[in-house]
C-alpha cells in the first residue's frame, strides 16, 4: 500500500476480541497517526471549508451541475480514487487514510453521501470485481469524476431484503445482451450518474451484478425524492425498461451478485461509521462554543451541571467509538499489508480481508451512527430554540444525520448480522466461541477462583471489568444457543442484546487499550481526560451490560438456573463504581477549555 | 528561478496556552503546532512564481523535530526539497540567531529570491527576514502585496499605512517578506502528500553550518511573560460639557499619560 502506517503487524482474527486479550501495543490508535495522515486530514478539512461548506444552500436548492462540479474538484484533490489501485488512476491509500477522509467529509451529510456513492459503493464494485477490460474502461473515469457512479441494490419492495430483488435480466436471443426490467429505488447520485452498478436476477433467479451506462437504451432516472435530510444529494429511482446491457458488462459471475453486494457494504459501513464519528467531533465543537457563549441566569450555560453532563457524555461516547474505529481500521490495514494492488485478483483479496472484519464493520456502523445521533440530539438541546430554528445550522444537521441509521443496512439489520456472523463463524470452527463458552461453564461450576486479587496499576480495575464483560457475552450467548439452537434467529430481541453486549465490550476494551497505550508513551498526567473518559465509559457500559444481560436471561432461563446465571453476571461485573458525574465534568471542562473535542489534536 | 521559502512552525491559533514554570515562555507540551500563517502565503507565492517562471522551490525551516510536519506540508503542496535546521543548540534563538543560521545554510544555495512571511504568529517581531537579507547582503522589501517578474528584476507592491502602496523595482537576488492575504493558498492534494515522502529533506546542525554557540548567542531575552493583567476601570464624569472635557484632558495627560 502506498502509505506506510504505523499499523501493528499482528494479524488479528475478526471477532476475536470476545475471547482473546490484546496488549496496548497491538492496537492502532489515533495517537499513532503519521504526518502523512494528518496532512490528509488537513486537506480534507480545507477542501470542505473552501469548496463544499460555502455551497450548502445551493446544494439544497439543487443547483444544476453543482454536484458534478464538486465531485470533479474532489477528484482533482484525489478524494475520489483514494481506495482505487494506482494502475487505474487511484491512490491506493491505506484504510486509515480513507477513514480520515470520511471523518472530514462528514461535516455535511449530503456531500458525504454524494462522495461516498462515488468513491465507495460506486467505484469499488468495479475496481474490485471487474475484468481487466471493465476496470480499464470505467475505473479511471470514475476516479477522475469525469463519470459519476451509483450503486443500485435497493428496490421499492426490497432493500433490507435485497436478495429478494424483482428486477429481472434475460439473455437476448442472440446472446449478446442482457435485457433488464425493473426499478431500483433510493439511488444516491441516481439523477447525476453516468454509470450504475445494478443488481438484478437473471431469469428471475440468479442474483447478479451489471455495469449499466445511463446512455444505454432503456435506462432512465426518475424524479428526485423529497427527503427529510441530505437534501443536497441526489436520490432517485432508476428505471430499467428493456434496458440492453452487453454481456461483457456482467460484473463478477452470474448468480454470484450477493458476493459483490455484501462485501462492498463492509467498506461502506466502516466509512459510514468513521464519518459519523468525524461528524460528531465537528458538531461537538459547535455545541461547546455555543454553551460558552450563550448566557442564562447570568452564567454561560456551560457552567451548568446538566450542560456539562451532556458535553461530558458526548466526549465519553465519541472517545470509545473513535478508539474502536481506529483499532478496527488498523487491523484491516494489517491484513491488507503486502497485497499487490495491481495483481488481477487484488480486489478479491482486499474484500476477503474486509470480510474478516465484517463483524467489526457492522459494529462501527451501528455505534458510529448512534453516537452521532446522540451528539446531534443533545447539540440541538444545548442550542435550545436556536437548535430548532432553520436559520441556524444545527437544524439541518439534525435532519441530515437521521438517515445514517437507515442506509448501509439499517441498524436493526446490522445488529442481527453481528450476532449471526459471530455464531456462524463459531459453528464453522473459525472462531473459538464455543470452546470458550464451554471453558466458562467449567469455570462457573468449579470453585470460584481467586481472580479478584489481580494486578495493580493504571486502570487495573477497569481491565478486570473488561475481562468480566467478555465472559458475560459468552454466558448469555452460550445460554441462548443452548436454549434456542437454530431457532435463535427468531428471538431477535435476544440476538440484539447479544450484539449490544459485543459492542459495549469492544468499546470498553478499545478505549482502555488506547488510553494505556498513550499513558505508556506520555504520562498519566497528560492522559487525565483519556483516563476519565475510559473509566466513565467502562463503568457505564458495565451498567448497561448488566441490565441487558438480565433482560435476555430473564427470557432464556428460569428458576434456579436463572438465579445461578444472574449471580454469575453479578460476580463477573462486580465493581466499585467511581464518581462518574465527576469524571464527565472533568471531560467537559477540558472540552470547554479547548473549545473542541479534547481527545485528539485538531488537523 | 530558484526560490527559497523560509517557513516557521508556530503554536496553533486555537491552542490553550499556559505559561512555562519559569514564566519566560509558553509551555510547549500538550499544544498543537501549525505553519505560521504569513509563511503559507509566502509559500503560495513561491509556488506560483515557479509555475510561471520555472525553477525550483526550496523550503527552509529552523526548529525541533516536530517542525518536519510543517516542512512536509510545504513539500506536499509542491515545494521541491527542504532544508531542516535542527540542533539542540538552536533552541531559544532570537531573530538574529535564526537569521544567522539560515544565512549560512542559504549562502550555499545561491537563490534568486528568498521569501518569508511578514512576521511570525508567535513572536511577531518581523525581524528574521530583514536580518537575513542584511547578513546575506541582499536587497529586501517588506509587507509585499504583489510580485511581478520583469526579466532579471522584479517589481513589487508594498503596503504602507492608510491605504497607500509603494511600488519598487528591485534587482535579483533579493528577499521579500510577504503580507498575509495576497493570494489564495492551495491545499495539498493527496497525490502531493504521497509524493512528499520521496522529496529530499536535508538536515543541517550547527556544526554543518560552521557555527558555534557563541555565534548564535541571543542578543535579547525574555525576562517575563505574563497574561495581561485585568485593569479595566471605567470612570464616568459628571457635569456639563466643558467641565467634563477639562477633566478628561487632565486625566489623559496626567494619569493615562497619552497626551
Ligand atoms: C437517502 C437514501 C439514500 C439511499 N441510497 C441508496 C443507494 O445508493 N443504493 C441502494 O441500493 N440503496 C440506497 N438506499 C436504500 C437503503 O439502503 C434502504 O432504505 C435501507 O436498506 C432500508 O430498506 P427499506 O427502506 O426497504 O426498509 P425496510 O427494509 O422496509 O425496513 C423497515 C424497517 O423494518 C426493519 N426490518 C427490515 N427487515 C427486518 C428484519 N429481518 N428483522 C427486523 N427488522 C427488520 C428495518 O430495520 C426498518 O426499521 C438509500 C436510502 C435512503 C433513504
Amino acid at each position: 500500500m502506498a502509505t506506510a502506517t504505523a499499523t501493528p503487524q499482528t494479524l488479528i482474527k475478526g471477532g476475536s476480541f470476545l475471547i482473546e486479550d490484546r496488549s496496548p501495543d497491538e492496537i492502532f490508535t489515533p495517537e499513532d497517526l503519521t504526518d502523512q495522515h494528518r496532512l490528509i486530514g488537513q486537506t480534507g478539512r480545507e477542501f470542505m471549508e473552501q469548496e463544499v461548506l460555502p455551497h450548502l444552500d445551493e446544494m439544497e436548492a439543487k443547483k444544476p451541475g453543482l454536484l458534478r462540479e464538486l465531485l470533479r474538484k474532489a477528484a482533482d484533490v484525489g478524494l475520489c480514487g483514494s481506495d482505487v489501485p494506482q494502475k487505474y488512476g487511484g491512490l491506493e491509500l491505506d484504510k486509515i487514510s480513507s477513514i480520515i477522509i470520511s471523518e472530514e467529509m462528514a461535516r455535511d451529510g449530503a456531500w458525504a453521501a454524494t462522495l461516498g456513492a462515488q468513491q465507495g459503493i460506486g467505484i469499488l464494485p468495479i475496481a474490485f470485481f471487474g475484468t481487466e477490460a471493465q476496470k480499464a474502461k470505467y475505473v479511471p473515469k470514475l476516479a477522475s469524476a469525469e463519470w459519476v457512479g451509483a450503486y443500485c441494490l435497493s428496490e421499492a419492495t426490497s432493500a433490507s431484503d435485497a436478495l429478494n430483488a424483482k428486477t429481472r435480466a434475460v439473455l437476448s436471443p442472440d446472446g449478446r445482451h442482457y435485457v433488464l426490467n425493473g426499478t431500483k429505488h433510493w439511488i444516491t447520485n441516481g439523477g447525476i450518474a453516468d454509470v450504475y452498478v445494478v443488481f438484478a436476477k437473471v431469469d428471475g433467479e440468479k442474483f447478479s451484478a451489471f455495469i449499466v451506462e445511463r446512455a444505454f437504451a432503456g435506462v432512465s432516472p426518475g424524479a428526485e425524492e423529497h427527503k427529510m435530510g441530505i437534501r443536497g444529494s441526489s436520490t432517485t429511482p432508476v428505471n430499467l425498461e428493456n434496458a440492453e446491457v452487453p454481456v461483457e458488462n456482467v460484473l463478477g459471475e452470474v448468480g454470484k451478485g450477493h458476493l459483490i453486494a455484501f462485501n462492498i457494504l463492509n467498506m461502506g459501513r466502516l466509512k459510514l461509521g468513521a464519518g459519523c464519528i468525524g461528524g460528531a467531533k465537528h458538531l461537538f465543537a459547535e455545541a461547546v462554543k455555543w454553551a460558552k457563549e450563550r448566557e442564562a441566569f447570568g452564567h454561560p450555560i456551560a457552567d451548568f451541571g446538566l450542560i456539562k453532563e451532556k458535553l461530558g457524555e458526548m466526549v465519553v461516547r465519541i472517545y470509545a467509538a473513535e478508539s474502536m474505529c481506529y483499532r478496527t481500521t488498523g487491523m484491516i490495514d494489517g491484513m491488507l499489508h503486502g497485497i499487490d494492488q495491481s495483481a488481477p485478483d487484488a480486489g478479491r483479496q482486499i474484500l476477503k480481508a474486509l470480510e474478516q472484519y465484517a463483524v467489526e464493520c457492522s459494529i462501527l456502523k451501528v455505534v458510529g451512527t448512534e453516537v452521532l445521533d446522540f451528539v446531534t440530539d443533545e447539540t440541538v438541546q444545548i442550542y435550545g430554540g436556536y437548535g430548532f430554528s432553520s436559520d441556524y445550522p444545527i437544524e439541518r444537521v439534525y435532519r441530515d444525520q437521521r438517515v445514517n441509521r437507515i442506509f448501509e443496512g439499517t441498524n436493526e439489520i446490522n445488529r442481527l448480522l453481528i450476532t449471526d456472523m459471530l455464531l456462524k463463524r463459531s459453528m464453522k470452527g473459525e472462531l473459538g466461541l464455543i470452546p470458550a463458552a464451554q471453558r466458562l461453564r467449567d469455570e462457573i461450576l468449579g470453585a470460584p477462583a481467586f481472580e479478584e486479587a489481580g494486578e495493580d496499576g493504571l486502570l487495573a480495575d477497569e481491565a478486570r471489568l473488561v475481562a468480566g464483560a467478555k465472559k458475560i457475552v459468552l454466558l448469555v450467548a452460550g445460554s441462548a444457543v443452548q436454549r434456542y439452537l437454530q431457532a435463535l434467529a427468531d428471538e431477535q430481541e435476544i440476538v440484539a442484546v447479544l450484539s449490544n453486549l459485543c459492542m459495549d465490550v469492544y468499546g470498553m476494551e478499545s478505549a482502555l487499550l488506547r488510553t494505556l497505550k498513550k499513558a505508556r508513551s506520555t504520562s498519566e498526567d497528560e492522559c487525565a481526560t483519556e483516563i476519565a473518559a475510559t473509566r466513565a465509559f467502562v463503568y457505564e457500559a458495565a451498567d448497561r451490560m448488566e441490565s441487558e444481560a438480565r433482560r435476555a436471561l430473564g427470557r432464556i432461563s428460569e428458576g434456579d438456573n436463572l438465579r445461578a446465571e444472574l449471580a454469575v453476571v453479578r460476580r463477573f461485573l462486580r465493581r466499585n463504581p467511581p464518581d462518574t458525574i465527576e469524571l464527565k465534568r472533568a471531560a467537559a471542562d477540558r472540552a470547554i477549555a479547548l473549545n473542541r473535542y479534547p481527545l485528539i489534536e485538531p488537523r | 528561478m530558484k526560490i527559497v521559502v523560509c517557513l516557521k512552525q508556530v503554536p496553533a491559533r486555537d491552542s490553550l496556552l499556559r505559561l512555562n514554570s519559569a514564566g519566560t515562555w509558553i509551555q510547549e507540551t500538550d499544544i498543537s503546532f501549525e505553519v505560521n500563517e504569513p509563511d503559507i502565503y509566502a509559500l503560495e507565492e513561491a509556488l506560483r512564481l515557479k509555475e510561471s517562471q520555472g525553477g525550483e522551490v526550496v523550503v527552509c525551516s529552523l526548529g525541533p523535530a516536530r517542525a518536519q510536519q510543517a516542512i512536509k506540508e510545504a513539500l506536499a503542496k509542491g515545494a521541491d526539497r527542504a532544508l531542516h535546521l535542527d540542533d539542540p543548540a538552536f533552541a531559544n534563538l532570537d531573530s538574529f540567531g535564526i537569521a544567522r543560521a539560515m544565512a549560512k545554510a542559504l549562502d550555499a544555495e545561491k537563490p534568486d529570491l528568498i521569501v518569508t512571511g511578514l512576521q511570525s504568529d508567535d513572536f511577531g517581531a518581523a525581524q528574521t527576514g530583514v536580518i537575513l537579507a542584511e547578513l546575506m547582503g541582499l536587497p529586501h522589501s517588506t509587507i509585499i502585496m504583489a510580485i511581478e517578474v520583469q526579466g532579471s528584476a522584479i517589481k513589487v507592491k508594498r503596503e504602507l499605512e492608510a491605504g497607500f502602496f509603494q511600488f519598487i523595482e528591485m534587482s535579483l537576488p533579493a528577499l521579500l517578506t510577504i503580507q498575509s492575504g495576497i493570494n489564495k493558498p492551495r491545499y495539498a492534494t493527496l497525490k502531493g502528500i504521497m509524493a512528499a515522502k520521496n522529496k529530499p529533506l536535508k538536515k543541517l546542525g550547527m556544526a554543518d553550518l560552521g557555527l558555534s554557540a557563541a555565534d548564535l548567542a541571543p542578543r535579547q531575552k525574555f525576562t517575563r511573560v505574563y497574561v495581561p493583567e485585568k485593569r479595566s476601570k471605567t470612570e464616568f464624569f459628571e457635569g456639563g460639557g466643558k467641565d467634563v472635557a477639562a477633566k478628561l484632558v487632565d486625566k489623559l495627560k496626567n494619569e493615562a499619560r497619552v497626551l
